[in-house]
């Protein structure tokens, strides 16, 4: 209930924003989900590779790869690129100014859901639960999981591997 | 000549070795035994398994300062220690991230962190990662509790201290806790591994 509230609350914030600025660039997508909606993500079929980047505001290594992330998502029309944060769902300003003061300009989901446990192994089993961590979806629903840090070169190296 | 083809396959094998290691840190599972080691505790006193006096296991927690898992954790590491090292399972607190990548886990930090904190169990640094990637940690704070048999210390449960890190009140599964009470009743562990998001380890960066 609290994280529909959230979710309510911060699509309205980008809602009132985006119609101030109607001239300005599209803001970016942010909301809070759960995970049976990040399931619903995972699951739909949109004709794009799915790429879905696990990181928080507080992760190094996570923060560092993500501009390679929008930079491989930029070049390649074939792609579609959504950050899910792990950050704290009772601070989702720590996302919103992060993604302001970093460009960040892919959508980006908070998933709410502490219980770890109850969802990890359904992203994949391989996971461990350390991030970053990413999880590639192809069109015919084939996943693939990749767990730590990934530079420009593995990434372009990983996409056209699942275009094989 | 045959020196150096010797130097050159020895060489290969390490690299391999240790390649294969940091690929898929599989490191121990459920019941096996854990090696022993010995680590510098943030009092510069050396912590090994096997000097543990009056112990029937351990709970090895990897750890770091930096992470705010296990910031958000702390205080429950305190009251872990606090109510099982009388029962004979004290925590072991072990931080293996490279301080060159992230300063604030240097073992000076440590000292401040647990003086800060008043950590009453040991703090000891793994700074060359051996002992992480003997057990496969991969996150802070990943959990470890041991079982002593013998003289061998046996894993018998991996994974997150419970199921909310944000707010201890809301907890609904104490699964070190559980664990523990499982040992102690000499049960089978029920639930023995779990998962968590957790914050990645700072691995020291290969030589090139």
């Amino acid at each position: 209930m609290r994280s529909l509230i959230l979710s309510i609350l911060a699509f309205t914030l980008v809602w009132f924003k985006g119609d101030n600025h109607l001239y300005d660039e599209q803001e970016p997508v942010f909301a809070i989900i759960d995970f049976p909606e990040f399931e619903r993500m995972a699951d739909a079929k949109t004709g794009k590779i799915r790429v879905f980047n696990f990181w928080a505001t507080w992760c190094a290594p996570c923060v560092k790869e993500m501009p390679y992330f929008q930079q491989v998502k930029a070049e390649d029309e074939d792609l579609e690129l959504i950050f899910i944060s792990m950050d704290d769902g009772r601070r989702p300003e720590r996302v919103t100014d992060f993604m302001k003061r970093r460009n960040i300009t892919s959508p980006v989901y908070l998933l709410n859901d502490v219980d770890y446990n109850q969802w990890i192994d359904k992203v994949d089993p391989e996971w461990s639960g350390a991030i970053p961590a990413t999880l590639f979806v192809k069109p015919n629903g084939v996943r693939s999981f990749y767990e730590g840090e990934m530079t420009y070169e593995e990434l372009k190296t990983m996409i056209s591997q699942l275009k094989k | 000549m045959k020196k150096l083809t010797a130097l050159l396959l020895f060489c290969v094998m390490v690299f391999s070795g240790s390649s294969v290691l940091a690929q898929d840190s599989q490191g121990y599972k459920i019941g096996d035994k854990a090696s022993d080691f010995k680590l510098q505790s943030v009092d510069g006193s050396w912590v090994s398994l096997s000097a543990l006096r009056n112990a029937k296991g351990a709970i090895v927690i990897f750890s770091c300062n930096t992470c705010p898992y296990v910031v958000a954790y702390e205080d429950r590491m305190i009251e872990l220690h606090n109510k099982y090292a009388a029962m004979g399972y004290p925590v072991i607190a072990i931080n293996s991230n490279d301080d060159k990548l992230s300063p604030g886990d240097s073992f000076d930090k440590m000292k401040e962190r647990s003086k800060d904190k008043d950590f009453p169990f040991a703090y000891v640094y793994d700074k060359t990662q051996e002992v992480i990637k003997a057990y496969g940690g991969t996150r802070t704070p990943h959990v470890y509790i041991l079982n002593k048999e013998g003289n061998d210390f046996v894993v018998k449960y991996i994974g997150a201290i419970d199921n909310n890190y944000q707010d201890a009140s809301a907890v609904t599964e104490r699964y070190v806790e559980n664990a523990l009470a499982d040992l102690m009743n000499g049960r089978k562990v029920a639930t023995s591994t779990t998962k968590a998001i957790g914050c990645t380890i700072k691995w020291t960066k290969k030589a090139e």
